[in-house]
């Protein structure tokens, strides 16, 4: 079977034209480095079935950046390539479709955001390209469609350029120039409202305005969204299924399955959070404490990610961002790592150095809790008065900005400057929006709710062969004496490391004080990265990198802990 | 007249004439689209040894202060 794979500059529309190709759907952003890793996926093409590659976007077969190793690595796997162009941007774009052409590896150009082209009055002569590229230059629109079947009857025939050799950098260099100059005409530009909005988001002190008037509108876009999920859709369904609930736990009786199914039963009834059996607590956790603030957070990120914001935002926090360790850029990790901590890890890639990205996984691991974990502080730490939340967030921050002014002094390496391209605004589109926040959606409930049951199953099991108490003993001098918490918070670090939304609901029953509420939230954030994240982290810091990074990480849960329960509680 | 990027005011236009840095470094700009010949504007300079963003062929570009006084711009007197 032949091996397709799309190449081209970051952001010109690949992922959109493979989610086209292949009817898998890839997660497609305004931004450079949304891809970067992989995706595997299958087409027809005319002559058979072949397999389809998605790599992350470079701007040069000579890396810069881990995602761009990877790119540079799966050209070698490729027997006919996609290079996907960026039309409103051809003279940036035609550096990279020389160089994979000179490779003699058969090929086709898709003229990609051909619509944005046609607004911008960037007129391109396709039959002129093709005659010069020596290959099939098929105009395309990933966002509708237009062009890819055309774009699949040619791949049948791809074929090595027979116009481009291999060459110097410098007459590659004066090639696209001559091709550029001889097929594309512009017509002149006006400044439009969206180039002065862009410069107003990008300047300092306006910038900063704006960015804090769309944090804050974020913020509370989820809340409000998240709320409202709850209040009008997911309580009325959990009303619903008590009297089913109930009805079931009559039916068992007491005993080992009535413990596991429905927990134990609260004054009689079912307490949602407290019972721990897999039909109470392992649906309603999941489904009505932590899935509507899931859908309202990917919801708000997958328009921030549309429009093109972030790398502006990025561009204003760089210059904070350069005293941790990192730059503007390492603001990506973050803002995913809200959603989940995995493709937070993952997003890491995007920076240049070792230092760089140590640096910004360690942080994120540390102090920033996934969405997961979040709707859980809300909900256990909420009705004690939002002032306790605060109070959690605060810590974190300050625990980010902290480690990371002392990481940059004593972690060796570099740490390179910003050097990023601002993708032009668009309006997100709601089809688009929709299909990507249901996308994320899903994979939160294939992949919460298998662990979920997982946990509360183990608690059960490991509470009933004494286990837990035996731990909640041994942990019992740190956890009371240093952090001021009930013996049985031990459980609850423990249970963190398969899902930490989960642990938190374990704080409950433990009967504590919200200020030992807060110092326990805070620790589970900060004493070492759930399971999930664990595995990439050891895969993109490699052992050692995973091991200093943990050092740092229960250091900073002891330290912390500890100067929290003087704060707040005193000796 | 020739002057470093970095030394321009926001709002500045000039002519890129010639990069100061190693192949590599060259690459990295000539294949941003910041080419020898472009005319480019300065978009803005934050402070505190913060970023610049300049626009070439309509696009914007962010890059620290260190790199931008490795790009020599020719700017009329
Ligand atoms: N108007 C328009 N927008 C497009 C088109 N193709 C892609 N887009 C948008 O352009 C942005 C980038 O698309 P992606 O598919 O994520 O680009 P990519 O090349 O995979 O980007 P990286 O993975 O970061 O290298 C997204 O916001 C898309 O919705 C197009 O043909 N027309
Ligand atoms: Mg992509």
């Amino acid at each position: 079977m032949k091996t397709v794979v799309l190449m081209g500059n970051p952001n010109v529309g690949k992922s959109g034209i493979f989610s086209r190709l292949t009817g898998t759907r890839v997660i497609t952003s305004n931004y450079a480095g949304t891809t970067v890793d992989v995706s595997r996926g299958k087409m027809h093409l005319p002559d058979g079935p072949a397999a389809v590659i998605d790599a992350p976007g470079t701007y040069s077969l000579t890396p810069t950046n881990p995602a761009e190793e990877v790119a540079a690595e799966i050209l070698g796997e490729a027997d006919v390539v996609v290079n996907v162009v960026d039309s409103t941007n051809l003279e940036r774009n035609l550096y990279l479709t020389l160089e994979t052409l000179e490779r003699g590896v058969p090929a086709a150009v898709a003229l990609n955001l051909w619509d944005e082209a046609g607004h911008q009055g960037i007129a391109i002569d396709v039959a002129g390209l093709e005659r010069l590229l020596g290959v099939p230059v098929v105009p395309t629109v990933g966002l509708s469609g237009q062009g890819i079947r055309e774009l699949v009857g040619r791949l049948g025939g791809a074929r090595p350029s027979a116009t481009i050799r291999p060459m110097s950098e410098e007459e590659r260099w004066a090639t696209v120039g001559r091709i550029t100059g001889e097929v594309q005409t512009i017509a002149h530009r006006h400044h439009t409202l969206a180039d002065r909005l862009s410069e107003a988001s990008i300047r300092p002190i306006s910038g900063l305005f704006i960015a804090l008037a769309v944090i804050a509108a974020a913020f509370l876009a989820v809340r409000w969204i998240g709320e409202g999920l709850i209040a009008y859709v997911f309580e009325p369904l959990f009303d619903l299924y008590t009297p089913i609930a109930m009805r079931a736990s009559d039916l068992l009786g007491p005993g080992i399955l009535h413990e596991i199914l429905i927990g134990h039963l609260i004054d009689g009834e079912i307490d949602y959070v407290q019972s721990m059996g897999l039909l109470t607590t392992g649906l309603f956790v999941p489904f009505a404490m932590i899935l509507p603030y899931i859908v309202a957070f990917y919801l708000v990120l997958s328009i921030l990610e549309d429009t093109g914001y972030l790398p502006r935002l990025a561009t204003l926090a760089d210059t904070f961002f350069h005293r941790l360790g990192m730059h503007g850029y390492g603001i990506i990790p973050v803002f995913l790592g809200f959603g989940c901590n995995v493709p937070g890890a993952l997003a890491t890639r995007v920076l240049e150095t070792k230092k760089q990205r140590f640096i910004a996984a360690t942080l994120m691991s540390l102090a920033i809790p996934c969405m997961a974990q979040i709707a859980m502080i809300f909900g256990v730490l909420g009705p004690f008065g939002l002032h306790y939340v605060v109070m959690v967030f605060a810590t974190l921050a300050v625990v980010y900005v902290a480690a990371g002014l002392i990481l940059n002094r004593v972690v060796p390496g570099e740490c390179p400057e910003i050097f990023l391209e601002i993708p032009p605004y668009r309006a997100p589109d709601l089809r688009a929006t929709v299909m990507k926040t249901w996308m994320r959606v899903r994979g939160f409930i294939g992949e919460a709710i298998p662990y979920l049951f997982l946990g509360i199953l183990l608690v059960n099991l490991l509470y009933s062969v004494g286990f837990l108490d035996l731990l909640a003993a041994v942990f019992a001098p740190v956890m009371e004496a240093w952090l001021g918490l009930p013996a049985g918070a031990a459980v609850a670090l423990l249970v963190g490391f398969l899902r930490k939304d989960l642990a938190v609901g374990m704080l409950v029953p433990l009967g504590m004080s919200p200020e030992q509420l807060v110092i326990a939230v805070t620790m589970l954030t900060i004493y070492f990265p759930c399971v999930a994240t664990f595995v990439v982290l050891l895969r993109e810091l490699g052992a050692r990198g995973m091991l200093a990074a943990a050092g740092v990480m229960v250091t900073a849960a002891l330290l912390v802990g500890g100067a929290l329960r003087m704060v707040l509680i005193g000796f | 007249m020739e002057k470093t990027l970095l030394d321009l005011e926001p709002g500045t236009q000039g002519t890129i004439a010639r990069f100061i840095g190693n192949p590599g470094f060259v690459r990295k700009l000539r294949t941003i689209g910041i080419r020898e010949g472009k005319t480019l504007t300065v978009v803005t300079r934050h402070p505190l040894g913060g970023p610049m963003v300049i626009e070439v062929d309509g696009r914007e570009v962010t890059l620290g202060r260190g790199m931008a006084g490795r790009v020599v711009v020719d700017v009329a007197a």
